[in-house]
């Protein structure tokens, strides 16, 4: 940690070939292929196109948030608050639904409530300068928590059958609402970081965020937006959340911030900030996607399942590390 | 005037006027008998609190705290079960919390991964480790031995076990933080990392001791925990390591590393523990209790770094004033 302070050059460039079949997301390609090989084999039940579609299941909603999370990581900051931000949305759209409103409102509602959220943290983070860590720890603590005063232990149910299109529908044969959503959000995400301005910023501000102040860039400008998208990215999981499940409990999400930012770092996005890349995050999302729901096949209770996740989380940052204290 | 500024002082007044508020309404809340009822309560709190509170120092942070109490606390159980004697128990829960601590620590310490992703996994690992051992069966009440769960209640000098370890934890952190080389490396590393290094002190090193400290904290807790409410499963004290980031942070301990004083980071704990006594007493819902903890900790982050602006407990740049 201490002994590498500055920046590494190499001695020789490599082809752009080579680096290419080095990179993070070819070993990630080959990972989910060889774990889509192996489910394959290990379950009978797994190559039926219906099955694969329930699986996506497993990783859409959390990978819509996990692209808005990439890139507030990369710019350096954090946010681990998105579970609680969830449970707050689908709290005001219960609200909402008691009292009568339609399925336009209530996307309204869980949309506007992601982004009120998002601001919040935004200006706590970026405005006061608070550290995004304790912000979100905070943040994460409220929001739920105003779920539960608002629900205690009952439930919302009873959503307009309309309103399950987002959860539930499909849009053509196994193609399902939350895929195409998945599948816009990786496309949106991944223009916005790799061809924009302020993708570029974004990097910048997470490489040397003082360089990038004295270049002209306007970085609390540009970490409040990114708070603000990783809050609507969540209002939107909110929705399709909801609308799968059809209910609303104050717990509902819990947890969901360790996959998130899991999904995120697995897919080689630097937890320091800096670098990633949105095509990691999407083979990220697959990879984490096939393994639970591979070992869901085999009967693997849900508690073993996020060991194998927690270690997973831990062990592709420590492998490469190990690696090239190995080869020194 | 300084002592006035101070935030420890800014604490304790705060502690006071939620003491009044609520004794205002119901004086049986402010009775020595209940208030030392709020301290036991508040002991599980204030040990982890401690504990994190030199991880905070360091510049990280221990998402695994609960996780680690919670596996602990199961194998006490189980050595119960299997008949071992208390005192075993007590030396295994400790080694134990600190081995889960160590290999916290190793992972920052030797292959330089960042704390906050490092705890998140452990976490996790920690629990399904749980789950592993006892297939998700609880341990009720009537499967521990007496002795097992009398300890932490039996009452000596008008206080239970519970609470006099945490007075000689107190005491201990007050000692080891303000008084011995390492208390002093903990708030070098944190306040200037680079200048500790010039200093002869090993980040890694002290860092790996903080996590080792706060690990055989929790495996202690772990076991007090079990005990005194009677019961073990693996979502015991889940979600509880917010409350101990919540109390270090509410007790001013900054979360950038290097300054903090034990005194604010047990009345932190305390101001947590008293709100959560309160909430039932004056007929609040216990439901409002997470928001108003979330509340808590973006007040007071707010005001430290409010504070932060005149100097807080930077050995080295005072050390540096001095010459």
């Amino acid at each position: 940690m201490t002994e590498q302070t500055g920046r590494q050059i190499p001695d020789r460039l490599t082809s752009p070939l080579s680096r290419a079949l080095k990179s993070w997301e070819a070993l990630l390609l080959v990972v989910a292929a060889a774990i889509f090989i192996a489910n394959s084999l290990a379950s009978p039940y797994f190559l039926d196109p219906w099955n694969l579609s329930d699986a996506t299941f497993n990783f859409t909603e959390k990978a819509m948030i996990a692209f808005a999370m990439a890139l507030l990581i990369i710019s350096g900051e954090i946010d681990l608050s998105v579970g609680a931000i969830i449970a707050l949305a689908s709290t005001v759209m219960g609200l909402a639904m008691t009292a009568g409103a339609g399925t336009p409102v209530l996307v309204a509602l869980g949309l506007g409530t992601g982004l009120a959220c998002g601001a919040f943290n935004g200006l706590l983070v970026a405005r006061f300068g608070l550290p995004s860590i304790v912000v979100t720890i905070g943040t994460m603590s409220l929001f739920r928590g105003i779920s539960y005063i608002v629900l205690g232990d009952s439930a919302f149910t009873g959503y307009p059958a309309s309103f399950g299109w987002f959860g539930q529908g499909y849009v053509f044969w196994v193609i399902t609402v939350e895929l195409v959503i998945f599948a816009l959000a990786a496309i949106v995400f991944g223009v916005l970081l790799h061809r924009t301005n302020f993708g570029r910023m974004v990097y910048a501000i997470g490489n040397n965020a003082t360089a990038a102040r004295f270049s002209g860039i306007r970085v609390e400008r540009i970490k409040f937006t990114l708070f603000l998208l990783t809050g609507l990215m969540s209002g939107i999981a909110a929705i399709c959340l909801t609308s799968r499940l059809g209910s609303t409990r104050p717990s509902i999400a819990a947890g969901f911030e360790l996959e998130v930012v899991t999904i995120v770092v697995l897919g080689g996005v630097s937890i320091l900030g800096g670098s990633g890349s949105i095509p990691g995050v999407v083979l990220a999302a697959f990879v984490m996607g096939l393994v639970t729901f591979g070992l869901g096949l085999l009967n693997v209770p849900g508690i073993v399942m996020s060991i194998i996740v927690g270690a997973l989380l831990i062990a592709v940052i420590a492998l490469p590390r190990l690696w090239s204290m190995v080869r020194r | 005037m300084s002592i006035l500024k101070s935030r420890e002082a800014i604490l304790g007044l705060a502690i006071l006027v939620l003491l009044a508020v609520v004794a205002s309404r119901f004086p049986g809340f402010v009775r020595p008998a209940n208030l030392a009822n709020v301290f036991t309560d508040t002991s599980p709190l204030i040990l982890l609190a401690l504990g994190q509170m030199v991880v905070i120092l360091t510049k990280c942070i221990d998402l695994s705290v609960a996780a680690n109490l919670a596996l602990c606390g199961m194998i006490a159980a189980l050595m119960d079960g299997a008949g071992v004697p208390l005192p075993a128990i007590l030396l295994v829960v400790v080694a134990l919390g600190a081995a889960l601590g160590a290999v916290n620590g190793l992972l920052v310490w030797l292959l330089g991964i960042p704390s906050i992703v490092v705890t998140l996994g452990t976490m996790t690992i920690f629990r399904g480790t749980i789950f592993l051992l006892t297939d998700g069966a609880w341990i009720n009440a009537h499967q521990m031995s007496d002795a097992f769960k009398a300890f932490p209640r039996a009452i000596i000098a008008g206080l239970p076990v519970m609470a006099w370890i945490a007075v000689a934890v107190i005491a201990v952190f007050a000692v080891l933080v303000n008084r011995t080389p390492l208390g002093r490396a903990f708030y070098a590393v944190g306040g200037n990392p680079h200048a500790a290094v010039y200093t002869g002190i090993s980040v890694g090193r002290t860092q790996f001791a903080a996590f080792v400290i706060a690990g055989a904290l929790a495996g202690l807790t772990g076991y007090l925990w079990v005990a005194r409410y009677a019961v073990a499963y693996v979502d015991i004290a889940g979600g509880f390591e917010l409350d101990v980031v919540a109390a270090c942070v509410i007790g001013g301990i900054a979360i950038a590393g290097g300054s903090g004083t034990v005194a604010g980071c047990v009345m932190g704990a305390l101001f947590l523990g008293i709100i959560k006594n309160a909430l039932p007493v004056v007929g609040i819902s216990p439901f409002w209790q997470m928001a108003i903890s979330g509340s808590a900790i973006l007040i007071a982050i707010a005001f430290n770094a409010r504070s932060n602006r005149a100097p807080g407990r930077i050995i080295l740049k005072r050390a540096e004033h001095r010459t």
